[in-house]
């Protein structure tokens, strides 16, 4: 516990590290997860390989070969991203960690679109309305609803896997305040419960906030 | 795919791989191991009785370290630091297929001493005050200098302080002390950090860093195996004494392995360790540094 109290300004920046991290991240995966599920459902073949090739690609590799990926492997072969203050190495980590989660959001957020009846996107179709505007105005909000308590834990899995983020050339967020305390002294032990706390300031609130989506959007059936 | 087909190619490949790994195995060399001390006697009670009598040493060293401790096929780790255990082992009598090899990344170091989990740790190990207040060190048995990789066609960066002038991008690893002392000479935007050097030297051939930054050894290691592609730029402008890590207060050992490394210099034994295992690619052999008062 030393090591949080004394190198308390070092955490608090890992914090807000992992904290833009993690909020870039979810935005953009629960955006392309989204977009991604609509590919799976749709009439459109080629949409469909688009969506299941990715969950496929996406799901079964490790986070930490994708991130090897974004950083070193795109670059070697052309694809430049941008610098945020000088670090080359950002945008390739949260690109990673949003093509990633993507995958899962998909899955979740197809397993909501399941899970509305058929007569729902049946009547839909009845008075006349296209794929994207059943899926749009019909389908989606009511999926949406049921897959906030999965969402939720997609997004908080993806809030720990951005520790990950940090060994690949993303400085100042919660993992890498490890490093710097372990080697000026402090015992890994101590260090890392400052971390493990600093991680559960950002995962309870988040919690919190989900639950509290979660009621205010429910429907009674 | 039926089943027997699927068996059948995953025999295969199993047997592919294991040829592989024989194959790598006849590669390897194995450094003469130091002359066993036979018979040797050690005041009573002392941490040297103690493993003397046991006949078994727990050594701490890191195994994915090239030329210091680099843990190979074979399931057994090589280098420099490796063969200096081997000689501190040797003196109290305990062969090297009796020493007990633990993985000690920097991270653990103290952590594993304090615990009483190993009994030495020779892990390329800079003495510095910080650590010393959880540990003793004996040695030191090398003096490391912090220093700068460059690809083979830079010459812009020949020292550190050339680095803000090209507006150098720097890269080294998150919480070492070449990472600390390198903010003196950029801006901190421009350093790059990860958790392990080969990263550093992927991104330098890529070209997302103009720099590598740690110590020399660690870098010769890394140019070594760049097949030409980096260069050292050979201005050490710090100071790393390496010591072997034990228990905090253990003067007696402390002093043993003092008196081992000195007389490994004089039998020869330092110099032809080194030879074995950094003198691949750096051949000079280093004086043995002079050690510090044990405490």
């Amino acid at each position: 516990m030393d090591a949080l109290v004394n190198e308390f300004p070092r955490y608090v920046e890992g914090f807000f590290g992992t904290l833009r991290i993690s909020l870039f991240a979810a935005v953009g995966a629960l955006m392309i997860g989204t977009l991604l599920a609509g590919f799976r459902v749709s009439p459109v073949p080629p949409l469909r390989w688009v969506g299941t090739a990715w969950v496929t690609v996406f799901r079964n590799s490790p986070l930490a070969v994708m991130l090897f990926v974004f950083a070193f492997a795109l670059p070697l072969a052309g694809v430049t991203f941008p610098t945020l203050g000088g670090n080359a190495f950002f945008w390739p980590g949260v690109s990673a960690l949003v093509c990633y989660t993507a995958a899962f959001v998909c899955e979740a957020v197809r397993s909501g679109i399941n899970s509305v009846p058929p007569g729902q996107a049946e009547a839909a179709r009845a008075v006349g309305l296209t794929f994207q505007q059943t899926l749009g105005a019909v389908v989606l909000p009511q999926a949406l609803r049921t897959v906030v308590p999965p969402l939720g834990s997609v997004i908080i899995a993806m809030i720990k896997n951005s520790a990950i983020v940090g060994a690949f050339g993303v400085t100042g967020e919660l993992f890498s305040v490890d490093a710097a305390n372990t080697a000026i002294g402090y015992s890994a032990l101590s260090s890392l419960t400052g971390v493990a706390i600093a991680y559960l300031c950002i995962t309870i609130p988040a919690g919190l906030a989900l639950g509290a989506i979660e009621r205010r959007i429910e429907v009674k059936r | 795919m039926s089943f027997r087909k699927l068996a059948a190619v995953l025999l295969a490949g199993g047997l592919a791989l294991t040829a592989c790994g024989q194959q790598s195995n006849l590669g390897s060399s194995a450094p003469s191991a130091p002359p066993v001390a036979s018979g040797a006697s050690f005041p009573e009670g002392s941490t040297m009785a103690k493993l003397a009598a046991a006949g078994t040493i727990r050594v701490g060293t890191k195994f994915d370290q090239p030329l210091f401790g680099l843990k190979g096929l074979d399931g057994k780790p090589e280098g420099f630091d490796v063969e200096i255990a081997k000689i501190v082992s040797a003196k109290l009598g305990i062969p090297a297929d009796k020493i007990v090899y633990t993985e000690t990344p920097s991270k653990i170091r103290e952590d594993v001493i304090a615990n009483d989990q190993v009994d030495m740790v020779v892990a390329t190990y800079t003495i510095n005050d910080a650590r010393k207040q959880k540990i003793s060190f004996a040695g030191p048995y090398y003096i490391a200098g912090q220093d700068l990789m460059v690809k083979s066609d830079n010459t812009t960066i020949t020292g550190p302080e050339t680095l803000k002038a090209a507006n150098a991008r720097v890269c080294s690893v998150s919480g070492s002390t070449p990472a600390k002392t390198i903010t003196q000479y950029v801006d901190q935007a421009n350093i790059v950090l990860f958790d392990v050097y080969s990263k550093c030297a992927d991104a330098l051939r890529n070209g997302q860093v103009e720099a590598v930054t740690t110590d020399n050894v660690i870098l010769a290691g890394l140019v070594s195996t760049s097949q030409g592609a980096f260069k050292l730029v050979n201005k050490p402008f710090t100071k790393e004494p390496y010591g072997i890590g034990i228990t905090k207060g253990n003067t007696a050992f402390c002093q043993f392995i003092n008196d081992t490394l000195k007389a490994s210099d004089a039998d020869g034994s330092y110099s032809a360790a080194w030879k074995a295992t950094v003198g691949t690619v750096q051949p000079e052999v280093p004086p043995l540094p002079a050690a510090d008062a044990c405490s």
